[in-house]
Formats: structure tokens, sequence, C-alpha cells
């Protein structure tokens, strides 16, 4: 479904992605781990167009999309919950998820919405709330809902889980299990290896701007080098 | 906090001192000096009354926040500050909507109740001039946030399209109207395409500097415009009826279609109604526009202009249609303005107009329809309303603004907007 063959992106002079090639087939769930800073969210801008990539080529279903606009890469059918989740923070929860069905238009809005509210109930019991006033696991679920709306073929995740309860974490990680049962292919960026491993189906670890290992999830989690560096030796 | 502390005075009196100090700087020279034929004498007794006045206030200030009573509400416009845009609940009226009819009627009747007052009557126009100004720069600045410092440019614009177009073209005011507008919304174009990659500081100053650009070519293309000579700008006409006393060639006048005596007051009272008229089209716009995804798509863009992009939205197409629609209000109000004054010239369109513009947006509250209308007409009307303390009036005014900045941080209006559901799309 997503193919990124070779890519290198770069940040004025700082190159922030080597050569990674990563490969998502359709009805998986992929993550992406990796320290703080290695390059895993500019992996994922780099899909939308910013920045670009500076050699390399992304597919998506078979189409070149290497050098698509960002708002049109919305209209083939992928969608993310970025970084810091951006949610509008002056707009209801409602409104928010309903700017997520820009790609789509607004015909199967008020389906889908309540689509989302089954998953992420606490945002049924929020919808008239200002969204900025919300708690970070709310927002984290608005964020995740209003990518919903847009009736994504992938799902793009950038740290879901990042400074949220442990509890909240565990649900979210079942929503994302829901999710890629409902049909969707999801693409997990993640800090939190444990949880984003036990979930995947496979992984990659990129340190450094590079696809460091690659394997399937319980590869990944039994193997002594990633054991070691992102599972705190532990476990 | 409920534990009682105590009144730190030392630090009231240290602060009134101040204050007292820089009253005195600032109305020494209002007040102090008064200009006697050639002499200038000094009277220092007022300027120390002042300060003496101001050190006192401060004095008591200070120490009342610092009592329980004075923390709370200072507390209280602490979370007033902090606040932003509420979201309207469901049907019920709000005390806004409560008012339409009242102003509906009032604004259409005031020119008649006017009507003997001539002076009083412009007043209220340029007012309204300023309303539908306000209103176009409130999408670009408030709606979309992109701080436009050069949209006195579309307004001059507007201006010589009337008084251009009646000089070489024979275009009268309805003609010039439309297509003050169409060559607004081009011009709003034209800014817009270079200012798209650009966020506030670097937009304000290139638009800055779109609105000299447009300035001096109205102040240097002599032979075009006229230069800092002006041009004249003619009147509207009902129907083909004129409002002056005698008609030129082949018309008639109003006055004398109707049988009733000549009136300067006429051709004022006509120029408000059709203002009024298309202000208040102008403020259904705005509203429906709020509901509309264009709308709502200016306001997501105001506040996160990534997360807007990955959705979906085109923010090219979104912040040039910002630009356009303001650039339009903006050319249809330079014509009422031409039309109203008879003249253009180019000391009418300087950056102070902008500035003025941008104060009635930023005072109604960034985004309030409302509010704009309101600030605009305060703006305008209150250096009328204070003329008789002439030398008193900028003061004055300063006075306002600094108080607006303390209670009302935000704007007059607290941001209300409709929410929009997924039927409205
Ligand atoms: N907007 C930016 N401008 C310049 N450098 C950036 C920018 N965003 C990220 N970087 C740099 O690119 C590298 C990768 O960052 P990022 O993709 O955010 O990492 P991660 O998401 O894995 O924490 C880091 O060295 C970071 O400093
Ligand atoms: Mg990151």
């Amino acid at each position: 479904m997503l193919e990124i063959r070779d890519v290198s992106a770069s940040y004025g002079p700082i190159q922030a992605l080597r050569d990674i090639s990563i490969t998502i087939n359709r009805g998986e769930i992929v993550t992406l781990i990796g320290a703080n800073g290695a390059g895993k969210s500019t992996t994922l801008m780099t899909l939308f167009g910013e920045p670009r990539a500076s050699s390399g080529q992304i597919l998506f279903d078979g189409h070149d999309i290497t050098h698509v606009q960002m708002h049109e890469v919305a209209r083939l059918g992928i969608a993310q919950s970025p970084e810091g989740r951006r949610i509008f923070p002056a707009m209801t929860v409602e409104e928010n998820l309903i700017m997520g069905t820009i790609p789509v238009g607004t015909e199967h809005a008020g389906e889908d919405m309540a689509k989302v509210y089954e998953l992420f109930p606490r945002l049924k019991e929020r919808r008239g709330q200002r969204a900025g006033t919300m708690s970070g696991g709310e927002q984290q679920m608005l964020a995740i809902g209003r990518a919903l709306m847009g009736r994504p073929k992938l799902l793009l995740l950038d740290e879901p889980s990042l400074g949220l309860a442990p509890l909240i974490v565990k649900r979210i990680f079942e929503v994302i299990r829901e999710i890629r049962a409902a049909g969707t292919t999801v693409f997990l960026v993640e800090q939190n290896a444990f949880h984003a491993l036990k979930l995947a189906d496979r992984g990659y670890v990129l340190v450094n701007g590079k696809i460091h290992l690659s394997g399937s999830g319980e590869e990944l989690l039994t193997n002594p080098e990633v054991r070691n560096a992102y599972l705190g030796g532990g476990h | 906090m409920t534990q009682t502390r105590g009144i730190d005075y030392g630090h009231a009196v240290r602060d009134a001192v101040l204050a007292g100090m820089v009253a005195l700087l600032v109305f020494g020279p209002i007040t102090g000096l008064q200009l006697s034929g050639y002499e200038v004498v000094a009277r220092m007794q007022w300027p120390l009354l002042f300060a003496g006045i101001v050190t006192l206030g401060r004095f008591c200030m200070a120490v009342w926040v610092q009592t329980e009573a004075g923390e709370r509400s200072l507390a209280r416009m602490r979370a007033k500050r902090s606040g932003g845009v509420t979201v309207a609940e469901g049907k019920g009226k709000n005390w806004q909507q409560k008012l339409v009819p009242f102003a509906l009627i009032g604004g259409l009747a005031l020119p008649f109740i006017l009507m003997d007052n001539r002076y009083w009557l412009t007043v209220v126009l340029l007012a309204l001039i300023y309303v539908l100004l306000g209103l176009g720069l409130n999408i670009v600045v408030g709606l979309a946030g992109l701080l436009d410092l050069g949209y006195a440019a579309f307004y001059a614009v507007g201006a010589y399209v009337l008084a251009m177009g009646a000089q070489y073209w024979d275009m009268g005011f309805w003609g010039a109207l439309v297509l003050a507008m169409v060559f607004g919304a081009l011009l709003g174009m034209l800014l817009g395409f270079p200012v798209l990659r650009m966020h506030g500081d670097y937009l304000a100053i290139v638009t800055l500097g779109f609105h000299e650009i447009i300035r001096l070519i109205l102040t240097n293309w002599v032979s075009f415009t006229g230069g800092p000579n002006g041009a004249s700008a003619p009147l509207p006409t009902l129907f083909g009826l004129e409002f002056s006393r005698r008609a030129k060639q082949g018309g008639q006048p109003f006055h004398e279609f109707f049988g009733i005596d000549y009136s300067a007051s006429y051709q004022y009272m006509f120029v408000y109604l059709i203002l009024f008229l298309f202000v208040v089209a102008a403020i259904v716009f705005c509203v429906r526009l709020r509901q509309m995804p264009m709308g709502r798509a200016w306001e997501a863009l105001r506040e996160d202009e990534i997360a807007c992009r990955s959705l979906g939205i085109n923010h090219v197409t979104v912040k040039l249609s910002a630009f356009m629609m303001g650039a339009m209000f903006a050319g249809a109000a330079g014509v009422f303005f031409a039309t109203y004054q008879g003249f253009v010239n180019p000391t009418s369109f300087t950056f102070i107009e902008s500035a003025m513009i941008l104060a009635i947006v930023v005072l109604g509250g960034l985004g309030s329809i409302t509010g704009v209308v309101i600030a605009a007409l305060v703006l305008i009307m209150l250096p009328e309303v204070l003329r008789d303390f002439a030398s008193y009036r900028v003061l004055a005014f300063g006075i306002v603004m600094v108080l607006m900045m303390i209670w009302r941080p935000r704007g007059l209006m607290h941001i209300v907007r409709p929410r929009f559901t997924e039927k409205g799309a």
C-alpha cells in the first residue's frame, strides 16, 4: 500500500533522513520506533511533502506521491494524527471532527461521527466543549477521531501515547487495534517501543535518520539490541 | 488567597510617585503652557493639579488591589484575558440578535431625524463607511489571521475607480460600485500571491509596502489621476434622477421629479440609505460566511496552518479568498467615500487610515462582527462628540484606548460564533 524507497530528506543543511526504505502492506499495523530526534516525525511529514524527499520515491497504491502537495495527500486517503496533536483549540470537539471530513465531504459525517464516538465515548460527552480545554488524553483521542473522519485508507499516528497516563495509553492502543480491524492500515510512530512492538505486525527501528533494524514485532521485541536500547534492558 | 497579608504601603507610595511624575510629563506641555499672542505663558497649577489627582488615584488603586476585594476582581480580569472564542449554544437568541430589529429601524430612521443636521449626517455616514472597512479587514485579520497593514490601498483604489471612471469613461456610481469590488478583489489576489508564504511581521511589512506603492502611483501619475490635486467624484443617482440642484444636460433632479424643495441634505440622506442597506447586506454576508466551509477554513487556518493543510485544505485558495473578499469590501467602501466627499486625493489614504481600520478590528475583538460595528461607530464618532473639548481630544482618545487595553484587552466583544454542524457544510 505504501512504499518508501531510499528516501532522504533534510531541513536546510541538517539531513534528517538518509536513504530510508519502509513498506506497509494493506491491513497491517507497522510501527517505527526510535529515540528522540531520530527522524520519526520527519518520516511522516515527508509523506505529506514537507520536508520534501530530496531523493528516493514514495509510492501510495502504486502512484508516485513524492511530489504531491500536502493538501492533496489527504484526498488520496492518507490521514494523520500529527506530532503534538494539532487539534483546533478554539473549536469544539464536534467542529474539530467536522474539519476532518474535508477530504471526503460531509455526506457521511453523521455516521462517521457516531463511529468515532463509539470508539471514544469520552468525546461524545465532551462534544460541545472547546477542544483546547480538554485533557491531553482527550485531545489525543480527538486527533485520532478527526483523522478517521476523512475515511483514510492509511492512518499515520505520531506518538499517540506521549505524555499520557498508562490507563489511557492502554485504551489508545486498544483502539488502534480496533481501527485496523475495521479495515484501516496503520503506520504507528512511537517511542513507547514495548507497547508499539506488541501491537504491531512489523516494525522498523530508526537511528539517526537511518533504518537500523526491521522485522516482525515479536522478533524486534526479543532482539537483544532493541531490548537494551529501547526497553530499558529489563522487561 | 484567603490568608490576609499586610498591605505594602511603601510599594504603593513608590508606584504613586512614579505615576505622578509621568502624569506631570504628559500634562505639563498640554495644559501647563498657554499661547497668548506670541508669548507662551506657563500655568503650572493645572499640570500640578492633574499630577496630584493621578498620584492620589494610583496610590488608592495600589492599596486597593492589595486588599481581598481588589485581589478578587484582579483575578476576574485575568480570567477574562485568557478567554478565547465562545461557541454559541443552540438556538436561543442572545442580546445581540435581540437588538437587530431596533438597529435596523433606528438605522433607517436616522437620516430623517438628522435631516436638518447635515453635519451629523455626514459624521454618521463616515462612521458607516468605516463599519464597512472594518468588516472587510475583519475577514483578513480577524478571521483568517493575516496581518494586513496596507488595507487602505484597496480603499483608495475603490475611491479612484469612481473618480476616474466618471472622468474618463462616463461611469456612474452604480457601475463604479460593481467595478470597484471586482477590481479590488483582483488587486487583493495580486497582493495575495507574493505574500502567501509569509507570516506575521513579514506579511505586515510587505502589505505596508504594497500600500505605499499604490499611494505613490496615485500621487505621481499626475496625467491620469491628477496627482496631489485629486479628482472629483460624482453622486449616485436614483433610477437616473440626480441629487444636485440643477441636473446636467438631459437629466432631472430628484426634488423636481417629486415636486419638493431642494435640500442639500437629500444627497447625503440618499448616500446614507444606500450605504446602510449595503452594510446590512455585508453583515448578513459575513455572518453567513462564518458558517460556510470557506469561513471555517479561514478560522481553522488561523489556528493551525499545518494541521489544515494535512487535513486537505488548500491554504493558497483559502488565503487568497480572504484577501480578495476583504479587498472587495474596501473597494466598495472607497466608492462610498469618494461619493461622500465628492472629491478624492491621495492624502485621504495614508497609512493612518490602515492603522485606524486595524484599530477598529482589534478593538472590536478580532473576529467579532458586532464588536467591529460598535468599534467603528465609537472610534469615528467619539472624536466628533469630543470636539467641544478640542485641545483634549487626542488625550481623551488615548485614555480611552489605554482603558480599553486594561479592561478589555481582547477587544470590546467576546467573540461568539455560531457552532457549525454537519448540515451547515
Ligand atoms: N522544522 C525543523 N527544522 C530543522 N530541523 C528539524 C526540524 N524538525 C526536526 N528537525 C531535526 O530533524 C531531526 C529529526 O527530528 P524528528 O523527525 O522530529 O525526530 P523524532 O520525531 O524522531 O523525535 C532532529 O535532529 C531535529 O532536530
Ligand atoms: Mg517526533
